[in-house]
C-alpha cells in the first residue's frame, strides 16, 4: 500500500495522464450522451446568473446543469490531489525554461506556479491586471467565441474527426506562441516585472 | 442574416451539449461530478495546472503537455471509433450521438484571443477551476474575469464576425 501511495504521488507522466484524459471522451459519451468540453460551463454560469434578455444567454441551462456539477468535480479532484497526493519531491522545470523566466523576472520556481504571480496580494497592481483580469477575460471571451476550449476542440473535437476543431487548436497555439514569444516579455515588464 | 443567427446559436450549443433524452435530475448528476473529480486529480497529478508547465509548451522546451494533448487525442480517436463501430449504446440504451461542429471565423479568431489569454494565465478553463481547488484561490478572479468575458461575448455576438 505505501508503494502504491509512493507511486501515485509522484508527477504523472503523459503517458499515463493523457490517455486518462482521452478516456474522458467515452466515459461521458457512454454514461450519459454528453460531449466533453469546459467552457461551456462558464457560458452556464452566465445563464444561470446574468441572462439579461440576451438571446446568447437563453436556453435551458437547466438540461447542462451536469457540467456545472463537472466543472465542480475538478476543483474537488484538484484539492484531493494537492492536501492528500502532493508530490513530496522538488517540482522540476526545464533549465532552459527557467532561465527565460528568470530574465523576464519570475523568481519563485518552487511550485507549480510562482508567488511572483499568483498571489492575493498581487490583485491591486498592474500585474494583477494582467495576469487576472486581461489574462481572464481573453480565456473567456476567446473560447466562447471559438466556440470551445482545449477540452472541447483540441481533444473532443478532433478525436471525433471534426476540421473545424483542428484549426480552432492550430489557432490556439497560434495565439499562444505569439504571447509568449512576442508580447509577453513587453508586456511583463510594463507591469513592473 | 437568418443562417449567421442560426450559425451562432449552433456553434453555441456545440460545446458540451446534452444529447441524452432521458431527463437526469438530483442524485443521477452525481456521476459527472465523480468523472469531474478523477479528472481534476489527473491535471493536478501531470502538473498540466501549471503556470510553469504552459510556459514550458509554448516554448517547446519540454514535451509533456504535447505528450498528454496527444495521447488524450489519440485515445480519444480510438474510443469514439469502437464505439462507432460496434454501435455501443450508452448505460441508458441510446444511440451515442455527437454533434457536428459547423466551421466559423471565430474558430480563427476566438482561438487566437484564447490562445493569448492562455499563455498569460496558465490554464485553459479546465485547470482553472483545478488550480482553485489546489488552494491558488487568486485563480478565483481569473475565473471571474473569464465569466465576464464569456458574457461581453454573448452581448456582442451578433455584431461579430462570424
Amino acid at each position: 500500500m505505501n508503494q502504491f501511495i509512493d507511486w501515485i504521488t509522484q508527477p504523472w507522466p503523459w503517458y499515463v495522464a493523457g490517455p486518462m484524459i482521452g478516456l474522458t471522451v467515452p466515459t461521458l459519451l457512454l454514461i450519459g450522451n454528453k460531449t466533453f468540453g469546459i467552457s461551456s460551463s462558464l457560458r452556464h454560469v452566465c445563464a444561470i446568473c446574468v441572462p439579461a434578455g440576451i438571446p446568447f444567454f437563453t436556453y435551458n441551462w437547466k438540461k447542462e446543469m451536469w457540467n456545472m456539477l463537472f466543472v465542480v468535480g475538478v476543483l474537488i479532484g484538484g484539492f484531493i490531489a494537492t492536501n492528500y497526493l502532493a508530490n513530496p519531491n522538488d517540482f522540476i522545470l526545464a533549465d532552459q525554461t527557467k532561465a527565460d523566466l528568470t530574465a523576464l523576472g519570475i523568481t519563485d520556481f518552487s511550485g507549480l506556479m510562482p508567488s511572483d504571480i499568483f498571489d492575493w496580494s498581487v490583485l491591486f497592481t498592474a500585474k494583477g491586471l494582467l495576469f487576472f483580469v486581461v489574462g481572464g477575460f481573453l480565456v473567456g471571451f476567446g473560447t466562447r467565441y471559438a466556440g470551445g476550449c482545449t477540452s472541447g476542440h483540441a481533444i473532443m473535437g478532433i478525436s471525433s474527426l471534426q476540421w473545424p476543431s483542428l484549426v480552432a487548436t492550430i489557432f490556439f497555439m497560434l495565439g499562444g506562441f505569439v504571447m509568449t514569444h512576442l508580447l509577453l516579455g513587453p508586456l511583463m515588464s510594463l507591469v513592473g516585472f | 442574416m437568418k443562417v449567421a443567427e442560426k450559425n451562432i446559436q449552433g456553434a453555441a450549443v456545440c460545446d458540451a451539449p446534452n444529447s441524452q433524452e432521458n431527463i437526469e435530475k438530483g442524485l443521477a448528476l452525481v456521476k459527472y461530478m465523480i468523472v469531474g473529480i478523477l479528472f481534476g486529480i489527473v491535471f493536478v497529478k501531470a502538473e498540466i495546472i501549471s503556470w510553469f508547465r504552459i510556459q514550458e509548451m509554448f516554448r517547446l522546451q519540454s514535451f509533456h503537455m504535447y505528450g498528454v494533448i496527444g495521447s488524450a487525442i489519440i485515445t480519444g480517436i480510438i474510443s469514439i471509433q469502437i464505439i462507432k463501430r460496434f454501435n455501443i449504446k450508452t448505460i441508458k440504451g441510446e444511440t451515442v450521438n455527437i454533434p457536428k461542429k459547423e466551421f466559423r471565423k471565430g474558430q480563427i479568431i476566438g482561438g487566437f484571443i484564447f490562445g493569448l489569454g492562455w499563455a498569460i494565465t496558465g490554464a485553459c478553463p479546465g485547470p482553472l477551476f483545478a488550480q482553485i481547488g489546489s488552494g491558488f484561490t487568486i485563480v478565483f478572479v481569473t475565473l471571474i474575469s473569464a465569466i465576464v468575458g464569456t458574457w461581453v461575448y454573448g452581448k456582442f455576438a451578433n455584431k461579430l464576425p462570424n
